[in-house]
C-alpha cells in the first residue's frame, strides 16, 4: 500500500517533468556596436603621395592580433594634414564610430605618441566646446630622415585640460602603434 | 482539528510567608532542545481557571496566586499538552523548558526547521537578533561574522558569501524553502536576498543536506523565515539605522497576523539608500546603493496538513566604483601604480555607471499532508526570475546596458518523510527543474551568457538511525541529471582557435560573418553521497564526523565564457569540454556545548577532482591594447582548514568569544597555491550583557586579518611606451587589524537603540578577496545608529 502511493506520486510527478518540449528560437545575432575594429590615419601633403597608416582587428578581442598596413614612408621636411578614422567593421555597413568621438568631443582626446628620434612634430587642430583638443585632425610635420613608432591613443572621458597622455587619465578605447619611415 | 501539545514545568519554590493570595510567578517557557523561546503558549491554572499566553519572548505572569499546591496545564500549538503540579510559597520566578514535539509547527514555515538538516555536520547559525544588526548591510555581511565563512567583495555592497574558500556555484543558497536562482556563477553577483527577511541563517559547511543538492561543494546557506504562532495575534517590528558612512541607511519593517485556528499571514518590506561609501582619506566615488524589497506569505498549518504561498521581490542598484572601470593593461598598470583611485569625486547620492541592477521575484507554494502510515509528504512548486542589468561606462547612450540578462527558474518537488521506527527515520524526494536563460541582444554586447534552456531532475533519499543515546549514524544519496540546451554566437576566430571547429564541427548551424552560431546540447550525470555519524559523551561533548561525495555539473559561465569582462578588465574564455566536478570533503567536529565555556573545533579536508578554476594564461593583443587572458581550466584540487569557535564567562555577564578560520588550498596538478583562498583571519569579541538592566549589551570587538602568504604568481608583464612593466595582479595586501563597538539596550518597553561602531580607529586597509583593493581602500570608519521597535 505504501509503496503504491510512493509510485502513484512519483508518476504524477514525472509525467509533470516531462512536458516540456524542445522549440528552440535563433536568438539574435549581435555586433558589438561599441568596438572599433579600424583605425585609419590619412596623412595628407601639400604635394605628393598620400600616406595611409591603418590598423584593423576584425575579431575584436578574440584570438586574432591586429593588422597594422602603413602604405608608404614619409618625406622629411612635409606638412601633412591628417585625418583620423574609426570604424567598427563588424556592422555592415561599417559604422562610423569618428562620428560618435566628435559628437562626445568633451569626453574624448586622441594622444599622438611619438618615440625619441623620429622626427615628427603633431599638432592639435581640433577642439570640443571648451576649447580642449580633440585630436580627429591633425598637422603632422616631419623634419630629417629618421625612424620610430608613433602611437595613437583614443581615451575615453580623459581628464581635460591635460598637459599630455601621462596625466589624462580616462579609459584606452584605442591604441595603436605604427612604424614610421621618414626618407 | 488541533493537535496540542504538551510541555511541562518544573518548579522549584521560594519562600514567603503571607497567607494571603498575592503571590506571583514569572515565567519563561523555552525549548528544551536548542533554547529557543516558546512564544504563544497557554497555561492554564486548573484550580481557578485563570489562562495566560506566553508572549513574544516566552514570558509570562500568573498574578493572585495563594500559597498551596497549584496543576498547570501547558500547551503549545506546536506539543503535546500535559498537566502539572507545582507548589507555590510566594513570587516565584522560573525558567521552563518544554519538549518541543518535532517538526509540528515550523514544517509549513521552513521544511524540517525543528529537525537539522544534517545530523552529522556540524551548523553555524546566525539569529534574528544579530541578523537585525547587519538590517542595513547584505547577508554576505551578517555571515562574514561567522567562522570559516568568508566573501568575495566587489567594492562593499556586492559581498558574495565564501564557505571554507569555495563560492559561486559551489554554495547552495535555500532561501524560505527555496534554492536560489539568481546567476550566482558570477563572482560580481551577489545574492539577491534581503537579509532582514530571514528569522534565522544557518551554514552547513558541507554537501551533507542532500535534499538540497548534490553539488554543494562548498556548503549550504538557509535563511529561515521567522516562526509565527498559533494564536490569535498582530505583531510586527520596525528597525530604522541610519550609517555616517554612505551617509545613508534603511528601514524595515514586518507585520504578522495570526489565528488560533493556523490561519497567518506576515508582510514585510525594506529600503536602503546609500550614497558614495568613503575610505578614511577619499569618497569611495559611484558605490551608493538603492535596494528596495518587499515579501508576502499567507497560508494555515495544521498539525496534519498546510498550505503556504510565498512571494518576495528584490530589487538592488548598486554603484561599482568607477575608478575601477579601466581599459586594457597599460591603464590597468597607471591604476595599481597609483596610491589613490584615479577618479574621486564630491560625495553623491547618484548612482551612475559602472553599475548593477537586478531584480529578483520568487514566488514559492508548499504544502504538506502528514499521511497515515506513510509519513508527511510535502509538495512544493517555485518559480523565480532573476533579471540582471550591468551598466558599463561606454560611448553614446549611458542608459543602455552592457549586460541585460533574464533567467528564469520553475522547480517541482516532492518530499515525504517518514519515521519507521523510534530510532530510524527516512527521508526521501524527487524534483525537477526548468531553467531559461534570455540574453537581450539590444545591448549591442555580445552576450557573456548565451541563451539556453536547462532542464535537471533529481531524486534523494536520506535516513538516520539512532543507535543508542551516544551514537547516530546518517547516510543519504542524490542522482542529478541535467540537460542544458543553449545557443551560442562565437567568434570564428576562437572557434578555430579552440580546434572547435574540428572537434565539435556538427553543432555549428549558422555562419554569420565573423560569428558562428551554436547549438551545444550537454547531459550531465550527477551522484553525490553522505555518511556520518555523531558521538556523545561526557555530558557535554559531541563528536561529528562525515564524509559528502559531491558533484557539480560546470555552469554556463565556466563553459561558454568568451570575451571581454568589462568589469574584471580581462578576457574570460570558458571551455565546452569540461566535465563535472566531484569533491571528497571529510570533516570533524568537537563540540563542547556548556553554559560556562563552549567551542566547537571543525578540521577539515576537501579533495576536488576537476576543480574548474580560472586563471591567466597569457596576453591578447587587441585594438584597445593588451588584456590578460584568463582561461577557465579544471585541475586537482586540495583544500583543507579549520574552523573554531569558543566562548567562556569571564565573569558574571562578561563573555569572551574567540573565532578563528583558516584554510589552504593547492592546485595539485601545478604544485601551486590556489587563488583567492581566504586569508587566516580571528575574530574575538568581549561581550558584556547584563539582563537585569534594560538588556544593555556592548561587545568590543577585535577583528584581524593575516596577509595572504600563499597564492599563485598571476602577473604579467606589459610593453608602456618605452619600458616594460610588470602589472603585478597577485601579490595579497597587508595584514590588518579593525577594531569595531557595538552597544545596545532596551530604552524603552520593546524599543531597542543600537550604537554600532565599525572601524573605531579609521584604518586604512584592503582585502584581498575584494575585487576592487588594487583600486581603492576598503571603507573607513563607520558610525550607525539603530532603533528598533517590537510591537
Amino acid at each position: 500500500m505504501k509503496t503504491l502511493k510512493i509510485s502513484t506520486i512519483y508518476f504524477v510527478l514525472s509525467v509533470l517533468f516531462i512536458s516540456c518540449g524542445d522549440d528552440d528560437s535563433i536568438p539574435e545575432i549581435i555586433n558589438e556596436e561599441e568596438i572599433i575594429t579600424t583605425v585609419t590615419l590619412t596623412l595628407t601633403p601639400g604635394t605628393g603621395d598620400v600616406i595611409i597608416l591603418q590598423t584593423r582587428d576584425l575579431d575584436g578581442e578574440g584570438p586574432n592580433v591586429p593588422i597594422t598596413t602603413i602604405s608608404g614612408a614619409l618625406s622629411t621636411n612635409t606638412t601633412y594634414a591628417g585625418s583620423l578614422e574609426f570604424l567598427n567593421e563588424t556592422q555592415s555597413p561599417a559604422d562610423n564610430i569618428t562620428e560618435e568621438v566628435i559628437e562626445e568631443a568633451e569626453e574624448h582626446q586622441v594622444f599622438y605618441t611619438i618615440s625619441t628620434g623620429l622626427n615628427i612634430t603633431t599638432t592639435y587642430i581640433d577642439f570640443d566646446s571648451n576649447g580642449n583638443p580633440l585630436g580627429t585632425a591633425i598637422t603632422l610635420i616631419t623634419g630629417e630622415a629618421s625612424a620610430g613608432s608613433l602611437r595613437v591613443t583614443l581615451r575615453h572621458e580623459p581628464t581635460k585640460p591635460n598637459t599630455g597622455i601621462d596625466n589624462a587619465g580616462g579609459e584606452t578605447d584605442v591604441t595603436t602603434s605604427f612604424n614610421i619611415e621618414i626618407d | 482539528m488541533r493537535l496540542y501539545a504538551v510541555l511541562l514545568l518544573l518548579f522549584s519554590s521560594m519562600l514567603s510567608y503571607s497567607q494571603d493570595c498575592n503571590a506571583t510567578l514569572y515565567g519563561t517557557l523555552l525549548d528544551v532542545h536548542d533554547g529557543s523561546i516558546l512564544s504563544g503558549a497557554t497555561i492554564v491554572v486548573a484550580q481557578t481557571g485563570t489562562a495566560v499566553q506566553t508572549d513574544l519572548d516566552g514570558l509570562f505572569t500568573i498574578t493572585r496566586l495563594c500559597n498551596s499546591t497549584y496543576q498547570l496545564q501547558v500547551s503549545h500549538p506546536s506539543c503535546t499538552t500535559k498537566a502539572f503540579s507545582i507548589r507555590i510559597q510566594g513570587d516565584l520566578q522560573k525558567t521552563f523548558k518544554l519538549e518541543h514535539h518535532l517538526e509540528a509547527l515550523n514544517e509549513i514555515i521552513v521544511k524540517g526547521d525543528a529537525a537539522k538538516q544534517t545530523q552529522t555536520l556540524y551548523e553555524n547559525k546566525i539569529d534574528a537578533e544579530t541578523i537585525s544588526q547587519f538590517s542595513s548591510g547584505s547577508l554576505g555581511d551578517a555571515l562574514n561574522s561567522l567562522s570559516g565563512v568568508s566573501s568575495l567583495n566587489t567594492g562593499n555592497a556586492v559581498v558574495k558569501p565564501m564557505i571554507n574558500g569555495l563560492h559561486s556555484s559551489r554554495i547552495v543558497l535555500i532561501n524560505n524553502g527555496v534554492r536560489m536562482q539568481d546567476q550566482e556563477w558570477g563572482a560580481e553577483h551577489a545574492p539577491s536576498i534581503d537579509i532582514n527577511s530571514a528569522g534565522s541563517i544557518k551554514v552547513i559547511k558541507g554537501a551533507g543536506a542532500l535534499q538540497y543538492g548534490g553539488n554543494a561543494i562548498g556548503g549550504v546557506i538557509i535563511t529561515e523565515a521567522p516562526k509565527v504562532p498559533l494564536l490569535d495575534s498582530l505583531y510586527g517590528k520596525t528597525t530604522i539605522t541610519g550609517a555616517t558612512n554612505g551617509r545613508g541607511g534603511a528601514v524595515t519593517s514586518s507585520l504578522t497576523k495570526s489565528y488560533e485556528n493556523g490561519w497567518y499571514g506576515t508582510l514585510q518590506g525594506t529600503l536602503k539608500r546609500f550614497g558614495d561609501f568613503e575610505a578614511p582619506d577619499y569618497v569611495l566615488s559611484n558605490t551608493g546603493l538603492f535596494e528596495r524589497n518587499f515579501s508576502a506569505r499567507f497560508g494555515i498549518n495544521r498539525i496534519d496538513y498546510g498550505l503556504e504561498a510565498y512571494y518576495s521581490y528584490f530589487r538592488n542598484e548598486i554603484g561599482i566604483l568607477r575608478a575601477s572601470h579601466v581599459g586594457g593593461a597599460e591603464d590597468q598598470v597607471r591604476a595599481i601604480a597609483s596610491p589613490e583611485p584615479l577618479i574621486i569625486r564630491d560625495f553623491t547620492y547618484d548612482i551612475g555607471s559602472p553599475r548593477q541592477d537586478v531584480t529578483h521575484h520568487l514566488a514559492r507554494i508548499r504544502g504538506f499532508k502528514e499521511v497515515e502510515n506513510l509519513g508527511r509528504v510535502t509538495v512544493q512548486y517555485d518559480f523565480q526570475q532573476n533579471n540582471r542589468f550591468e551598466y558599463d561606462v561606454r560611448r553614446g547612450e549611458d542608459d543602455q546596458a552592457s549586460v541585460d540578462l533574464d533567467l528564469k527558474t520553475h522547480t517541482l518537488g516532492i518530499d515525504l518523510k517518514s519515521t519507521l521506527s523510534e530510532k530510524i527515520k527516512i527521508s526521501t524526494g524527487i524534483s525537477g527543474e526548468y531553467q531559461n536563460n534570455f540574453a537581450n541582444p539590444e545591448t549591442g554586447v555580445r552576450r557573456l551568457i548565451p541563451d539556453y534552456d536547462r532542464y535537471s531532475v533529481a531524486a534523494f533519499f536520506t535516513g538516520n538511525y539512532q543507535m543508542n543515546e551516544q551514537w547516530l549514524l546518517e547516510a543519504g544519496a542524490r542522482f542529478d541529471y541535467t540537460y542544458m540546451d543553449a545557443l551560442k554566437f562565437y567568434r570564428k576566430s576562437f572557434w578555430e582557435a579552440r580546434g572547435y571547429d574540428t572537434e565539435f564541427p556538427d553543432l555549428v548551424i549558422q555562419e554569420n560573418g565573423n560569428q558562428v552560431l551554436t547549438n551545444p546540447k550537454l547531459s550531465y550525470y550527477n551522484p553525490s553521497f553522505t555518511i556520518g555519524s555523531t558521538y556523545a559523551f561526557g555530558e557535554v561533548y559531541t563528536l561529528f564526523a562525515n564524509y559528502s561525495l559531491a558533484s557539480r555539473a560546470p555552469n554556463a559561465s565556466e563553459l561558454f565564457s568568451e570575451g571581454l569582462h568589462h568589469s574584471a578588465s580581462r578576457i574570460e574564455l570558458g571551455d565546452l569540454r569540461f566535465d563535472t566536478e566531484i569533491s571528497h570533503k571529510v570533516s570533524l567536529t568537537l563540540q563542547r556545548k556548556e553554559e560556562k565555556f563552549d567551542f566547537a573545533i571543525t578540521p577539515y579536508s576537501n579533495t576536488i577532482n576537476n576543480f574548474i578554476l580560472i586563471e591567466p594564461t597569457g596576453i591578447q593583443q587587441t585594438i584597445r591594447g593588451n588584456f590578460q587572458v584568463w582561461e577557465y581550466r579544471q585541475t586537482q584540487a586540495q583544500l583543507f582548514g579549520v574552523d573554531i569557535d569558543a566562548s567562556i564567562v569571564l565573569f558574571d555577564q562578561v563573555r569572551f568569544i574567540h573565532q578563528f578560520s583558516l584554510v589552504k588550498g593547492y592546485d595539485r596538478s601545478q604544485d601551486e597555491s590556489l587563488i583567492n583562498m581566504p586569508a587566516v583571519s580571528t575574530l574575538n569579541t568581549i561581550a558584556y550583557n547584563n539582563t537585569n538592566f534594560r538588556n544593555l549589551s556592548i561587545r568590543l570587538q577585535s577583528d584581524y586579518v593575516f596577509a595572504q602568504n600563499e597564492f599563485p604568481n598571476n602577473n604579467f608583464e606589459v610593453q608602456l611606451e618605452e619600458t616594460i612593466e610588470t602589472v603585478d595582479v597577485s601579490t595579497p595586501p597587508d595584514a590588518y587589524h579593525l577594531v569595531h563597538l557595538n552597544a545596545s539596550i532596551e530604552a524603552l518597553s520593546n524599543v531597542y537603540i543600537g550604537l554600532n561602531l565599525h572601524n573605531i580607529f579609521n584604518t586604512s586597509y584592503r582585502n584581498y578577496l575584494n575585487r576592487l583593493r588594487y583600486y581603492a581602500d576598503d571603507i573607513g570608519r563607520n558610525i550607525s545608529l539603530q532603533v528598533k521597535v517590537n510591537y
